[in-house]
């Protein structure tokens, strides 16, 4: 994928220099050899500190938001899972599509540090991809894993190659692939299966853990509300305390229940989440659930398209049948 | 599950204006009668109810939440109980996901003519949550007794 | 130098676990944290950075602090009690513990929070050697020594056993309490482990960052750097840093009520969120900007400048790891550090 980012510059140096656009967001390196922080890169110049590669994980979908309003078309770097968030973000008109030039990038899955450190790889050095094999320098020794070990839990379920909106894409390089997706709701069903006192030890489990921090409401391209319900005082939860269970529960469920429906599956929450709860099993819950009550349906798959829970069926069934 | 002998359920009821709460007065004025530790709480239409109620409502001592709305194709607001069936599905499948206790929570059709009806869904919502016993999966233990 | 083999260590917080509380980095569903230790547990002595920093063992994320009831006419006021006697706290590393003189620094400067305070004092604090630093720590930059964590009692593991030196008259009485269960031990090996961890941590990436360009007196010119903008443009206003973080301090205090009375809390709070000190004309910082600037500028000018000259951040790292978007305090220190404005 690095090869990519010469005609990933040339694009967007290109379309600065012609006026189209005058600035673009991408990634640019961080102070580590995996660190890659989302950044604007401002006129001609700043292009060169462009920077994609296999840790280019986060969606920058989000700051089009504010970016599309500030003057002057915006280039976003988009992968194909981003530009979902795109067109959902375009249906509920908080994005302004003349304020944005979607260039789409091609894909071949995102590592996950903190599965490389799970494997007992710590203190890296240095990191490279090779052909879809990572080399890596550490403190105590060199190491290689392969990249399909630790991806993103996001891109183990990719939703493939094709943009579901673009201006122009960079495609991946010849040999390259996006990662081949397995059964996205296999963790659902697995879940479903365990008896409901199971059900509620392991949502009791993951969810303890969780410090209220809001890394995945801030994250979510979907969660955009000015001022969130949380952050009301007079609602009569706290959006920064987890003082039990009740209110531990209750973030999760009603964050996940306003995204149903909205929800691309993006995986950022997981990503974001600094206790690595798998919150992308409740999001995934309610689609599996929308795609088995009222049909298939992939938010962000067309821009402007009408969401399951706007839009009603006479047939459809009674709450709380089976 | 060990359910206490004398154990009082107490039991939200969210009822639309227009037809379940006009077929709760009327089950009143028919004189029949239905559990007296039913709360309703009046709302204009059964889709004016969100998720956070019913939590809230769990988190304050409710041990079961029923939402009474018009007939799908009778909401006097055309459409807003199609919403509420959707929404309410999804909710319950959720709760079920989390280990909640299936028959918590509850979605029925009441018209203002069903007096009976209503009452008859009370009695026996009323029972299956005695069944099911004290809430404490969703409890708030700082709003406890 | 005493010392006991490392698989006898639940052995010995069994006996310590007789008279004393513990906590120690314990699994929480498949994430390491400081928790009570009940019989039996493994203690995580492998993990170096637990997810959620130490200092939740002394400022809890909530505490109750006082209930209201009203009685008619009368308002009924009883306060919080702070629970729990003598405790130990297990296998802390040198940052933690310097993190906690910065906590106090904060909490026991007048007026003295009592919460705090009474478990401050009820503690007794077992820190642990770093034997395998990571790529993301940086305490040598604030003069931390991750060989000489200080604490009531210094650990240090070495050819598998884990060996332990009293600092204070706490830990001096500690080590005689638990001597049974101790052996000799030898003490060139924990000289050797020592001038090892100092090795690894002059390779280490950020060994070489200073905090040149920051402390009590570079406040007014690095509050005009133009380049904050630039360097909050990534953040999205989480809040994930300052709750991993060690020395993070700052809380709301929210009142709830439960139909009878209303119980006053206070809770972590984050100076990133938008809502940050809300007053009736609204926040004090109403950029993202602002909010961004305010916490580093906290971190390396304020504090060092009522504090003097300390820095509020220990070098642990776990902002790094943490933040969503990369961002972290070695970027910035990077950035504008070195900047002449």
């Amino acid at each position: 994928m690095q090869k990519m980012i010469d005609e990933i510059k040339e694009k967007c140096a290109a379309l600065i220099k012609n006026g189209e656009a005058s600035r673009v967001i991408g990634w640019e390196k961080g102070e580590l050899p995996y660190d890659r922080t989302p950044a604007v890169f401002d006129g001609e110049k700043a292009v060169g500190r462009l920077l994609y590669d296999a840790f280019c994980g986060a969606n920058i979908s989000k700051y089009l938001i504010a970016a599309s309003k500030t003057g002057g078309k915006v280039i976003a770097l988009l992968k194909p899972c981003d530009t979902y968030s795109l067109n959902q973000l375009l249906t509920e008109n908080r994005v302004d599509r003349s304020g944005v030039y979607a260039l789409g990038v091609g894909c071949s899955g995102m590592v996950d540090v903190e599965k490389i450190r799970d494997k007992g790889i710590k203190g890296i050095k240095d990191i490279e991809e090779i052909d879809g094999k990572l080399s890596i320098k550490t403190l105590y020794g060199d190491r290689t894993c392969d990249k399909s070990e630790v991806l993103l839990e996001k891109c183990l379920s990719c939703k493939g190659e094709k943009f579901a909106v673009s201006d122009d894409s960079v495609a991946l390089l010849e040999g390259e692939t996006a990662p081949s997706p397995s059964d996205r709701f296999s963790a659902v069903s697995r879940i479903e299966k365990m008896s409901p006192k199971e059900r509620f030890e392991f949502w009791r489990g993951e969810l303890s853990r969780c410090i209220r921090c809001n890394a995945c409401r801030n994250a979510c391209p979907a969660c955009s509300c000015m001022t969130c319900v949380f952050d009301n005082a007079r609602s009569g939860v706290s959006s920064k305390a987890s003082p039990d269970a009740f209110e531990e529960n209750m973030f999760h469920i009603i964050r996940a229940f306003h995204v149903a429906g909205r929800c691309t599956d993006c995986g950022e929450c997981s990503r974001v989440c600094p206790q690595r709860i798998p919150l992308h099993l409740l999001n995934r819950k309610f689609i599996k659930d929308i795609n088995e009550f009222y049909g298939e349906y992939q938010a962000g798959e067309q821009p402007y398209q009408r969401g399951p829970l706007v839009d009603y069926n006479v047939s459809d069934r009674d709450p709380g049948q089976v | 599950m060990q359910v206490k002998e004398d154990f009082k359920p107490t039991i939200v009821a969210f009822c639309c204006n227009w037809c379940s709460y006009a077929g709760a007065d009327l089950a009143g004025s028919s004189r029949l009668s239905y559990p007296a530790n039913v709360k309703i709480i009046r709302v204009p239409c059964s889709c004016r109810v969100n998720p956070l109620f019913i939590l809230r409502a769990f988190q304050r001592g409710a041990d079961g939440v029923i939402i009474c709305g018009c007939h799908p194709g009778d909401c006097h607001y055309i459409s807003g109980n199609y919403y509420t069936r959707r929404r309410m599905a999804l909710l319950i499948s959720m709760l079920e996901y989390l280990g909640v206790e299936k028959g918590r929570v509850r979605v029925e059709w009441v018209s203002a003519a069903e007096g009976a009806k209503f009452a008859s869904v009370m009695e026996s919502f009323a029972k299956t949550i005695c069944d099911l016993g004290e809430n404490v999966k969703l409890g708030d233990l700082r709003c406890k007794k | 130098m005493l010392k006991i083999t490392l698989d006898k260590i639940s052995e010995l917080l069994s006996e310590i676990n007789k008279t004393h509380c513990v906590y120690a980095p314990v699994e929480r569903s498949g994430e390491v944290c400081f928790d009570k230790w009940s019989e039996g547990e493994k203690v995580r002595l492998d993990v170096l950075k637990t997810s959620k920093s130490a200092k939740g063992v002394f400022f809890p994320q909530t505490e109750d602090i006082a209930r209201f009831r009203s009685k008619g006419k009368e308002l009924e006021i009883s306060q919080a009690k702070t629970e729990g006697g003598p405790f130990v706290i297990f296998g802390v590393r040198a940052c933690d513990v310097k993190s906690f003189e910065i906590l106090d620094s904060v909490f026991l400067s007048d007026p003295v929070d009592s919460f705090y305070k009474a478990r401050r004092e009820n503690a007794l604090i077992v820190a642990i050697a770093c034997s395998k630093p990571e790529e993301t720590c940086f305490c040598k930059t604030f003069s931390i020594d991750p060989a000489g964590p200080s604490g009531d009692v210094e650990g240090y593991t070495a050819n598998g056993a884990l060996y332990f030196e009293p600092r204070t008259e706490k830990g001096k009485n500690f080590c005689a309490s638990i001597a049974r269960l101790l052996e000799e031990g030898d003490e060139g090996a924990v000289r050797a482990e020592k001038e090892k961890i100092r090795g690894i941590m002059a390779d280490l990436p950020f060994s070489s960052l200073t905090t040149k360009g920051w402390g009590k007196d570079e406040g007014n010119r690095k509050f005009n750097s133009e380049k904050w903008k630039e360097l909050s443009d990534a953040c999205i206003g989480c809040g994930a840093c300052t709750f991993t973080c060690p020395t993070c301090q700052c809380y709301d205090v929210r009142d709830f009520d439960n139909g009878r009375e209303v119980i006053r809390y206070r809770c972590w709070d984050s100076c990133m969120y938008n809502d940050f000190t809300m007053m009736a004309h609204g926040t004090p910082r109403k950029t993202r900007v602002e909010r961004f600037r305010q916490r580093f500028m906290h971190k390396l000018c304020y504090h060092p400048e009522n504090h003097g000259g300390v820095f509020s951040c220990v070098g642990c790292g776990r902002c790094i790891e943490k933040c969503p978007m990369s961002i972290n305090i070695v970027k910035v220190m990077r950035a504008i550090g070195g900047e002449e404005i």
